[in-house]
Protein backbone atom coordinates (compact mmCIF):
# COMPACT_ATOMS: atom_id res chain seq x y z
CA UNK A 1 0.00 0.00 0.00
CA UNK A 2 2.87 2.40 1.03
CA UNK A 3 5.20 1.38 -1.65
CA UNK A 4 3.21 3.43 -4.55
CA UNK A 5 2.88 6.09 -2.53
CA UNK A 6 6.89 6.21 -1.73
CA UNK A 7 7.61 5.41 -5.36
CA UNK A 8 7.44 9.48 -6.25
CA UNK A 9 8.50 10.96 -3.21
CA UNK A 10 11.91 9.39 -3.10
CA UNK A 11 11.91 10.36 -6.85
CA UNK A 12 11.81 13.52 -5.71
CA UNK A 13 14.05 13.51 -2.97
CA UNK A 14 16.56 11.99 -5.34
CA UNK A 15 15.97 14.76 -7.68
CA UNK A 16 16.58 17.29 -4.76
CA UNK A 17 19.60 15.29 -3.50
CA UNK A 18 20.75 15.28 -7.18
CA UNK A 19 20.59 18.61 -7.69
CA UNK A 20 22.68 19.69 -4.24
CA UNK A 21 25.14 17.36 -4.99
CA UNK A 22 25.83 18.54 -8.56
CA UNK A 23 26.58 22.03 -6.63
CA UNK A 24 28.55 20.47 -4.37
CA UNK A 25 30.38 18.61 -7.30
CA UNK A 26 31.09 21.73 -8.64
CA UNK A 27 32.26 23.77 -5.56
CA UNK A 28 34.37 21.17 -4.70
CA UNK A 29 35.48 21.21 -8.26
CA UNK A 30 35.97 24.96 -8.67
CA UNK A 31 37.95 24.66 -5.35
CA UNK A 32 40.15 22.42 -6.80
CA UNK A 33 40.61 24.53 -9.72
CA UNK A 34 41.42 27.50 -7.42
CA UNK A 35 43.90 25.48 -5.44
CA UNK A 36 45.85 24.14 -8.37
CA UNK A 37 46.32 27.95 -9.78
CA UNK A 38 47.39 28.59 -6.68
CA UNK A 39 50.04 25.60 -5.70
CA UNK A 40 51.10 24.27 -8.57
CA UNK A 41 53.55 26.74 -9.88
CA UNK A 42 55.47 26.00 -6.15
CA UNK A 43 55.73 22.13 -7.53
CA UNK A 44 59.78 22.28 -8.23
CA UNK A 45 60.21 24.94 -4.34
CA UNK A 46 58.34 21.89 -2.97
CA UNK A 47 60.06 18.74 -4.47
CA UNK A 48 63.40 20.76 -3.93
CA UNK A 49 62.82 20.93 -0.04
CA UNK A 50 61.45 17.68 -0.18
CA UNK A 51 64.56 16.53 -1.76
CA UNK A 52 66.70 17.87 1.08
CA UNK A 53 64.30 16.52 3.65
CA UNK A 54 63.98 12.68 2.48
CA UNK A 55 67.36 12.50 1.31
CA UNK A 56 66.00 9.84 -1.28
CA UNK A 57 64.09 10.93 -4.41
CA UNK A 58 61.29 8.46 -4.39
CA UNK A 59 60.61 9.20 -0.71
CA UNK A 60 60.58 13.03 -2.01
CA UNK A 61 58.00 12.69 -4.66
CA UNK A 62 55.99 10.89 -1.92
CA UNK A 63 56.14 13.09 0.45
CA UNK A 64 55.12 16.21 -2.38
CA UNK A 65 52.01 13.95 -3.81
CA UNK A 66 51.16 13.88 0.25
CA UNK A 67 51.24 17.16 0.63
CA UNK A 68 49.62 18.53 -2.74
CA UNK A 69 46.47 16.06 -1.27
CA UNK A 70 46.35 17.85 1.98
CA UNK A 71 47.25 21.26 1.19
CA UNK A 72 44.20 20.71 -0.81
CA UNK A 73 41.58 19.18 1.94
CA UNK A 74 42.82 22.08 4.21
CA UNK A 75 42.76 25.05 1.56
CA UNK A 76 39.45 26.08 2.81
CA UNK A 77 41.10 27.38 5.71
CA UNK A 78 43.47 28.75 3.64
CA UNK A 79 43.90 32.34 4.48
CA UNK A 80 47.14 33.75 3.79
CA UNK A 81 49.63 35.38 3.45
CA UNK A 82 51.82 33.28 1.05
CA UNK A 83 51.06 30.24 -0.62
CA UNK A 84 54.76 29.15 -1.01
CA UNK A 85 55.74 28.95 3.24
CA UNK A 86 52.41 27.18 3.52
CA UNK A 87 53.04 24.46 1.41
CA UNK A 88 56.20 23.88 2.22
CA UNK A 89 55.81 24.23 5.97
CA UNK A 90 52.94 21.16 5.42
CA UNK A 91 55.83 19.33 3.61
CA UNK A 92 57.85 19.34 6.47
CA UNK A 93 54.69 18.39 8.38
CA UNK A 94 54.00 15.29 6.31
CA UNK A 95 58.08 14.60 5.86
CA UNK A 96 58.60 14.83 9.77
CA UNK A 97 55.27 12.47 10.25
CA UNK A 98 56.86 9.63 7.87
CA UNK A 99 60.31 9.95 10.21
CA UNK A 100 58.05 9.77 12.84
CA UNK A 101 56.11 6.22 11.86
CA UNK A 102 59.08 4.80 10.04
CA UNK A 103 60.47 5.39 14.16
CA UNK A 104 64.01 7.05 12.49
CA UNK A 105 63.14 10.02 14.28
CA UNK A 106 65.41 12.55 11.51
CA UNK A 107 64.64 15.22 14.64
CA UNK A 108 66.80 13.66 17.45
CA UNK A 109 69.31 12.63 14.85
CA UNK A 110 69.65 16.09 13.87
CA UNK A 111 70.29 16.67 17.60
CA UNK A 112 73.29 14.44 17.66
CA UNK A 113 73.89 16.21 14.82
CA UNK A 114 73.96 19.86 16.18
CA UNK A 115 76.20 18.58 19.30
CA UNK A 116 78.96 17.33 16.63
CA UNK A 117 78.27 20.21 14.93
CA UNK A 118 78.65 22.32 18.25
CA UNK A 119 81.82 20.35 19.43
CA UNK A 120 83.51 21.92 16.13
CA UNK A 121 85.27 24.39 16.50
CA UNK A 122 84.01 27.96 14.52
CA UNK A 123 85.47 27.62 11.53
CA UNK A 124 86.33 31.55 11.71
CA UNK A 125 88.91 30.57 14.31
CA UNK A 126 90.61 28.79 12.03
CA UNK A 127 93.76 30.06 10.18
CA UNK A 128 92.44 30.42 6.23
CA UNK A 129 95.02 30.96 3.73
CA UNK A 130 92.40 32.88 1.77
CA UNK A 131 89.22 31.64 2.16
CA UNK A 132 87.31 33.80 -0.71
CA UNK A 133 89.77 33.11 -3.36
CA UNK A 134 88.53 29.30 -2.41
CA UNK A 135 85.19 30.01 -3.04
CA UNK A 136 86.13 32.05 -6.33
CA UNK A 137 86.72 28.92 -7.79
CA UNK A 138 82.91 28.04 -8.34
CA UNK A 139 81.54 24.27 -7.34
CA UNK A 140 79.21 23.07 -9.88
CA UNK A 141 76.00 22.42 -8.96
CA UNK A 142 76.52 18.81 -8.25
CA UNK A 143 79.19 19.26 -5.43
CA UNK A 144 76.63 22.15 -3.49
CA UNK A 145 73.91 20.02 -3.61
CA UNK A 146 75.78 17.76 -2.28
CA UNK A 147 77.08 19.56 0.30
CA UNK A 148 73.85 21.02 1.37
CA UNK A 149 72.78 17.75 1.48
CA UNK A 150 75.39 16.62 3.91
CA UNK A 151 74.40 19.52 6.90
CA UNK A 152 72.59 18.45 9.69
CA UNK A 153 68.92 18.63 10.03
CA UNK A 154 67.94 22.37 10.92
CA UNK A 155 70.85 24.20 9.81
CA UNK A 156 70.16 21.82 6.54
CA UNK A 157 66.20 23.29 6.02
CA UNK A 158 67.16 26.64 6.86
CA UNK A 159 69.51 27.21 4.33
CA UNK A 160 67.33 25.35 1.77
CA UNK A 161 64.86 27.62 2.64
CA UNK A 162 66.76 30.51 2.49
CA UNK A 163 69.00 29.93 -0.63
CA UNK A 164 67.09 27.79 -3.05
CA UNK A 165 63.12 28.62 -1.69
CA UNK A 166 63.92 31.87 -1.43
CA UNK A 167 62.35 32.93 1.71
CA UNK A 168 62.14 35.54 4.04
CA UNK A 169 63.31 34.31 7.69
CA UNK A 170 60.14 35.85 8.83
CA UNK A 171 58.16 32.69 6.12
CA UNK A 172 61.15 30.14 7.63
CA UNK A 173 60.55 31.08 11.11
CA UNK A 174 56.64 30.06 10.27
CA UNK A 175 57.56 27.09 8.44
CA UNK A 176 59.83 25.77 11.07
CA UNK A 177 58.36 26.59 14.16
CA UNK A 178 60.95 28.64 15.42
CA UNK A 179 61.50 32.68 16.24
CA UNK A 180 62.90 34.52 13.74
CA UNK A 181 66.67 34.95 16.00
CA UNK A 182 66.73 31.03 16.13
CA UNK A 183 66.30 30.96 11.97
CA UNK A 184 69.36 33.81 12.20
CA UNK A 185 71.29 32.00 14.31
CA UNK A 186 70.67 28.76 12.41
CA UNK A 187 71.59 30.40 8.82
CA UNK A 188 74.65 31.68 10.24
CA UNK A 189 75.75 28.10 11.63
CA UNK A 190 74.89 26.35 8.32
CA UNK A 191 76.45 28.87 6.15
CA UNK A 192 80.11 28.24 8.73
CA UNK A 193 79.20 24.51 8.05
CA UNK A 194 79.00 25.15 4.38
CA UNK A 195 81.89 27.07 3.74
CA UNK A 196 84.33 24.73 5.98
CA UNK A 197 82.86 21.22 3.74
CA UNK A 198 83.58 23.59 0.63
CA UNK A 199 86.84 24.73 1.25
CA UNK A 200 87.64 20.79 2.34
CA UNK A 201 85.83 19.82 -1.02
CA UNK A 202 88.34 22.26 -2.97
CA UNK A 203 90.47 21.14 -1.44
CA UNK A 204 89.96 17.32 -3.01
CA UNK A 205 89.34 19.16 -6.04
CA UNK A 206 93.07 18.88 -8.20
CA UNK B 1 78.94 45.82 18.30
CA UNK B 2 81.63 42.84 19.26
CA UNK B 3 82.71 39.86 16.45
CA UNK B 4 80.42 37.59 18.41
CA UNK B 5 76.95 39.67 17.64
CA UNK B 6 78.69 40.34 14.30
CA UNK B 7 78.96 36.90 13.04
CA UNK B 8 75.34 36.02 13.47
CA UNK B 9 73.96 39.43 12.18
CA UNK B 10 75.96 39.81 9.03
CA UNK B 11 74.30 36.49 7.47
CA UNK B 12 71.15 38.78 8.25
CA UNK B 13 72.70 41.77 6.48
CA UNK B 14 73.68 39.59 3.46
CA UNK B 15 70.28 38.24 3.16
CA UNK B 16 68.87 41.66 3.03
CA UNK B 17 66.83 41.39 6.55
CA UNK B 18 67.98 44.01 8.72
CA UNK B 19 66.43 46.99 9.33
CA UNK B 20 68.46 50.02 8.65
CA UNK B 21 69.93 51.15 12.39
CA UNK B 22 71.12 47.38 12.96
CA UNK B 23 72.25 47.55 9.52
CA UNK B 24 74.74 50.48 10.31
CA UNK B 25 75.79 48.84 13.30
CA UNK B 26 76.94 45.85 11.15
CA UNK B 27 78.69 47.76 8.71
CA UNK B 28 80.01 50.18 10.90
CA UNK B 29 81.98 46.83 12.84
CA UNK B 30 83.12 45.42 9.90
CA UNK B 31 84.43 48.71 8.66
CA UNK B 32 86.69 48.71 11.25
CA UNK B 33 87.29 44.54 11.78
CA UNK B 34 89.41 42.67 9.05
CA UNK B 35 88.04 39.54 10.31
CA UNK B 36 84.62 40.48 9.89
CA UNK B 37 85.57 42.17 6.48
CA UNK B 38 86.76 38.85 5.39
CA UNK B 39 84.06 37.20 6.80
CA UNK B 40 81.40 39.10 4.72
CA UNK B 41 82.83 39.12 1.27
CA UNK B 42 83.39 35.24 1.95
CA UNK B 43 79.97 34.74 2.62
CA UNK B 44 78.57 36.92 0.20
CA UNK B 45 80.27 35.00 -2.91
CA UNK B 46 79.41 31.77 -0.95
CA UNK B 47 75.58 33.27 -1.76
CA UNK B 48 76.15 34.11 -5.48
CA UNK B 49 77.61 31.17 -5.89
CA UNK B 50 74.93 29.14 -4.87
CA UNK B 51 72.39 31.59 -6.69
CA UNK B 52 74.59 31.16 -9.94
CA UNK B 53 74.20 27.37 -9.20
CA UNK B 54 70.50 27.48 -9.67
CA UNK B 55 69.99 24.21 -7.02
CA UNK B 56 66.11 24.50 -7.09
CA UNK B 57 65.30 20.90 -9.08
CA UNK B 58 62.90 20.51 -11.91
CA UNK B 59 59.65 18.19 -10.02
CA UNK B 60 60.14 15.07 -12.22
CA UNK B 61 57.34 15.32 -15.49
CA UNK B 62 55.78 12.22 -13.95
CA UNK B 63 54.98 13.43 -10.66
CA UNK B 64 53.38 16.66 -11.95
CA UNK B 65 50.97 14.49 -14.12
CA UNK B 66 50.26 12.53 -11.36
CA UNK B 67 49.70 15.44 -8.62
CA UNK B 68 47.73 16.76 -11.75
CA UNK B 69 46.15 13.65 -12.29
CA UNK B 70 44.80 13.46 -8.35
CA UNK B 71 43.81 17.24 -8.19
CA UNK B 72 41.68 16.83 -11.39
CA UNK B 73 38.95 15.64 -9.36
CA UNK B 74 35.89 14.39 -8.96
CA UNK B 75 35.27 13.78 -12.71
CA UNK B 76 37.07 11.65 -13.35
CA UNK B 77 36.73 9.58 -9.85
CA UNK B 78 33.18 8.73 -10.53
CA UNK B 79 34.23 8.03 -14.12
CA UNK B 80 36.80 5.12 -13.56
CA UNK B 81 38.59 5.63 -10.17
CA UNK B 82 42.18 5.58 -10.43
CA UNK B 83 44.55 3.28 -8.61
CA UNK B 84 47.27 4.95 -8.02
CA UNK B 85 46.12 7.32 -6.06
CA UNK B 86 46.54 7.71 -1.82
CA UNK B 87 44.47 5.95 0.28
CA UNK B 88 43.22 8.78 2.35
CA UNK B 89 42.32 10.91 -0.71
CA UNK B 90 40.43 8.30 -2.57
CA UNK B 91 38.51 7.78 0.70
CA UNK B 92 37.62 11.32 1.00
CA UNK B 93 35.78 11.72 -2.55
CA UNK B 94 34.22 7.65 -1.85
CA UNK B 95 32.89 9.36 0.67
CA UNK B 96 31.85 11.98 -1.30
CA UNK B 97 29.96 10.36 -3.63
CA UNK B 98 29.09 7.71 -1.46
CA UNK B 99 25.28 8.25 -3.00
CA UNK B 100 26.76 6.35 -5.62
CA UNK B 101 27.74 3.79 -4.68
CA UNK B 102 24.23 2.31 -3.47
CA UNK B 103 23.40 -0.30 -6.49
CA UNK B 104 19.96 0.84 -7.85
CA UNK B 105 19.48 1.83 -11.36
CA UNK B 106 18.17 4.74 -10.01
CA UNK B 107 21.42 6.30 -8.18
CA UNK B 108 23.48 5.12 -11.31
CA UNK B 109 21.45 7.07 -13.65
CA UNK B 110 21.50 9.97 -11.42
CA UNK B 111 25.47 9.45 -10.90
CA UNK B 112 25.48 9.61 -14.99
CA UNK B 113 23.59 12.89 -15.32
CA UNK B 114 26.11 14.44 -12.49
CA UNK B 115 29.09 13.73 -14.16
CA UNK B 116 27.59 15.18 -17.73
CA UNK B 117 26.65 17.87 -15.37
CA UNK B 118 29.89 18.41 -14.30
CA UNK B 119 32.00 17.73 -17.05
CA UNK B 120 30.30 20.05 -19.08
CA UNK B 121 30.81 22.50 -16.33
CA UNK B 122 33.98 21.91 -16.26
CA UNK B 123 34.66 22.73 -19.72
CA UNK B 124 32.91 25.91 -19.60
CA UNK B 125 34.96 26.83 -16.44
CA UNK B 126 38.00 25.76 -17.90
CA UNK B 127 37.19 28.01 -21.04
CA UNK B 128 36.21 30.98 -18.59
CA UNK B 129 39.21 30.36 -16.36
CA UNK B 130 41.39 30.60 -19.50
CA UNK B 131 39.59 33.61 -20.39
CA UNK B 132 40.92 35.48 -17.57
CA UNK B 133 44.41 33.78 -17.75
CA UNK B 134 44.89 35.25 -21.32
CA UNK B 135 43.40 38.70 -19.94
CA UNK B 136 45.56 38.61 -17.08
CA UNK B 137 49.24 37.24 -19.33
CA UNK B 138 47.46 39.99 -21.94
CA UNK B 139 48.39 42.58 -18.97
CA UNK B 140 51.80 42.34 -18.38
CA UNK B 141 54.14 44.37 -20.07
CA UNK B 142 54.35 44.32 -23.67
CA UNK B 143 51.90 41.76 -24.22
CA UNK B 144 48.25 43.63 -24.42
CA UNK B 145 48.60 44.28 -28.29
CA UNK B 146 50.82 42.53 -31.46
CA UNK B 147 49.05 45.67 -33.51
CA UNK B 148 49.11 48.92 -31.82
CA UNK B 149 45.87 51.29 -33.98
CA UNK B 150 42.80 52.82 -32.75
CA UNK B 151 42.45 52.20 -36.14
CA UNK B 152 39.93 49.17 -36.97
CA UNK B 153 41.28 49.02 -40.83
CA UNK B 154 44.43 48.69 -39.76
CA UNK B 155 43.28 45.73 -36.94
CA UNK B 156 40.94 43.99 -39.26
CA UNK B 157 42.91 42.69 -42.01
CA UNK B 158 45.93 41.74 -39.99
CA UNK B 159 44.15 38.70 -38.66
CA UNK B 160 44.20 37.97 -42.29
CA UNK B 161 46.18 34.34 -42.33
CA UNK B 162 46.32 34.00 -39.06
CA UNK B 163 42.76 32.48 -38.25
CA UNK B 164 40.10 30.73 -39.96
CA UNK B 165 37.65 33.15 -39.28
CA UNK B 166 37.56 37.06 -39.72
CA UNK B 167 36.90 38.73 -36.38
CA UNK B 168 34.37 42.07 -36.34
CA UNK B 169 36.47 44.89 -35.36
CA UNK B 170 34.89 47.64 -34.27
CA UNK B 171 35.68 51.18 -33.21
CA UNK B 172 33.68 51.96 -30.38
CA UNK B 173 35.98 55.37 -29.29
CA UNK B 174 32.61 56.94 -29.94
CA UNK B 175 30.40 54.75 -27.62
CA UNK B 176 33.24 55.85 -24.76
CA UNK B 177 35.23 52.34 -25.51
CA UNK B 178 38.66 53.31 -26.94
CA UNK B 179 39.83 50.31 -29.54
CA UNK B 180 43.74 49.97 -28.72
CA UNK B 181 44.94 47.14 -31.08
CA UNK B 182 44.71 43.47 -31.42
CA UNK B 183 46.44 40.18 -30.17
CA UNK B 184 46.16 37.26 -31.46
CA UNK B 185 45.46 34.32 -28.37
CA UNK B 186 44.65 31.27 -27.57
CA UNK B 187 41.58 30.30 -25.16
CA UNK B 188 41.19 26.01 -24.91
CA UNK B 189 43.98 25.42 -27.27
CA UNK B 190 42.28 27.25 -29.85
CA UNK B 191 43.50 30.60 -31.50
CA UNK B 192 41.15 33.08 -31.05
CA UNK B 193 40.95 36.83 -31.71
CA UNK B 194 41.33 39.35 -28.93
CA UNK B 195 40.37 43.10 -30.06
CA UNK B 196 41.77 45.35 -26.89
CA UNK B 197 39.32 48.23 -25.57
CA UNK B 198 40.36 50.62 -23.28
CA UNK B 199 37.55 52.12 -21.02
CA UNK B 200 39.24 55.03 -19.12
CA UNK B 201 41.92 53.22 -17.21
CA UNK B 202 40.87 49.77 -17.88
CA UNK B 203 41.49 46.95 -20.37
CA UNK B 204 38.71 45.57 -22.39
CA UNK B 205 39.84 41.52 -23.99
CA UNK B 206 37.48 40.68 -26.50
CA UNK B 207 37.75 37.28 -27.39
CA UNK B 208 36.56 36.20 -30.75
CA UNK B 209 37.00 32.84 -32.23
CA UNK B 210 34.77 29.87 -33.41
CA UNK B 211 32.23 28.43 -31.52
CA UNK B 212 33.78 26.41 -28.16
CA UNK B 213 32.52 24.41 -25.83
CA UNK B 214 28.54 24.69 -25.35
CA UNK B 215 25.91 26.48 -26.90
CA UNK B 216 25.17 29.71 -25.30
CA UNK B 217 21.56 31.29 -25.43
CA UNK B 218 21.52 34.39 -25.12
CA UNK B 219 24.30 36.78 -22.98
CA UNK B 220 26.00 34.27 -19.66
CA UNK B 221 27.76 36.79 -17.31
CA UNK B 222 30.39 35.09 -14.88
CA UNK B 223 32.94 37.05 -12.71
CA UNK B 224 36.09 35.16 -12.17
CA UNK B 225 38.92 35.63 -10.27
CA UNK B 226 37.36 39.05 -9.93
CA UNK B 227 36.83 39.48 -13.76
CA UNK B 228 34.02 40.02 -15.08
CA UNK B 229 33.47 37.99 -18.42
CA UNK B 230 30.23 38.33 -20.71
CA UNK B 231 29.66 35.62 -23.24
CA UNK B 232 28.15 35.49 -26.28
CA UNK B 233 27.32 34.00 -29.21
CA UNK B 234 26.67 35.98 -32.91
CA UNK B 235 27.24 35.33 -36.14
CA UNK B 236 28.85 32.14 -35.92
CA UNK B 237 31.62 33.20 -33.47
CA UNK B 238 32.02 32.83 -29.79
CA UNK B 239 32.39 36.27 -28.27
CA UNK B 240 33.83 36.68 -24.54
CA UNK B 241 34.47 40.24 -23.01
CA UNK B 242 36.85 40.38 -20.05
CA UNK B 243 37.76 43.46 -18.09
CA UNK B 244 37.98 44.21 -14.47
CA UNK B 245 34.96 47.14 -14.86
CA UNK B 246 31.45 46.42 -13.41
CA UNK B 247 29.30 43.44 -15.32
CA UNK B 248 27.11 46.80 -15.61
CA UNK B 249 29.80 48.64 -17.90
CA UNK B 250 30.92 45.40 -19.55
CA UNK B 251 27.61 44.72 -20.44
CA UNK B 252 26.68 48.20 -21.70
CA UNK B 253 29.99 47.51 -23.98
CA UNK B 254 28.79 44.18 -25.22
CA UNK B 255 25.54 45.85 -26.25
CA UNK B 256 26.72 48.52 -27.98
CA UNK B 257 29.47 46.60 -30.01
CA UNK B 258 26.31 44.02 -30.81
CA UNK B 259 24.61 47.03 -32.02
CA UNK B 260 27.68 48.72 -34.05
CA UNK B 261 27.68 45.44 -35.66
CA UNK B 262 24.32 45.42 -36.95
CA UNK B 263 24.29 48.82 -37.86
CA UNK B 264 23.75 49.47 -41.38
CA UNK B 265 26.24 51.29 -44.01
CA UNK B 266 30.31 51.39 -43.54
CA UNK B 267 31.41 51.78 -40.40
Amino acid sequence: MLAPLQQPMSAASWMAGRDTMAGEANDEHDKARRFRDAALPHLDDVFTLARYLMRNPTDAEDAVQECYLRALRHFDSYRGPAMKPWLLAILRNVCNAEFARRGRQETPAGLADDEQAEATPPIWQEPQASPETALLRQQDGDTIRRLVAALPQPFREAIVMREINDLSYHEIAEVAGVPVGTVMSRLARARAMLRSAWTVAEGATP
Amino acid sequence: MNCADAEIMLHALIDGELDAGHARDVEAHVATCPACAEELKTFRAMRATMAEANLKEAAPVQLRSRIEAALAVPVARVAAPRQSLLAPWRASWRTFFGGFTIGTALSAAVAASLVIAVVRNDQNQQIASDVVSAHLRSLQAGHLTDVETSDQHTVKPWFNGKLDVAPPVIDLTAQGFTLIGGRLDYINGQPVASIVYRRRKHVINLFVGEPLGAAVRGVKDESVQGFNIRHWREAGLDLWAVSDIDAGELDEFGQKFTAALHAPGPS
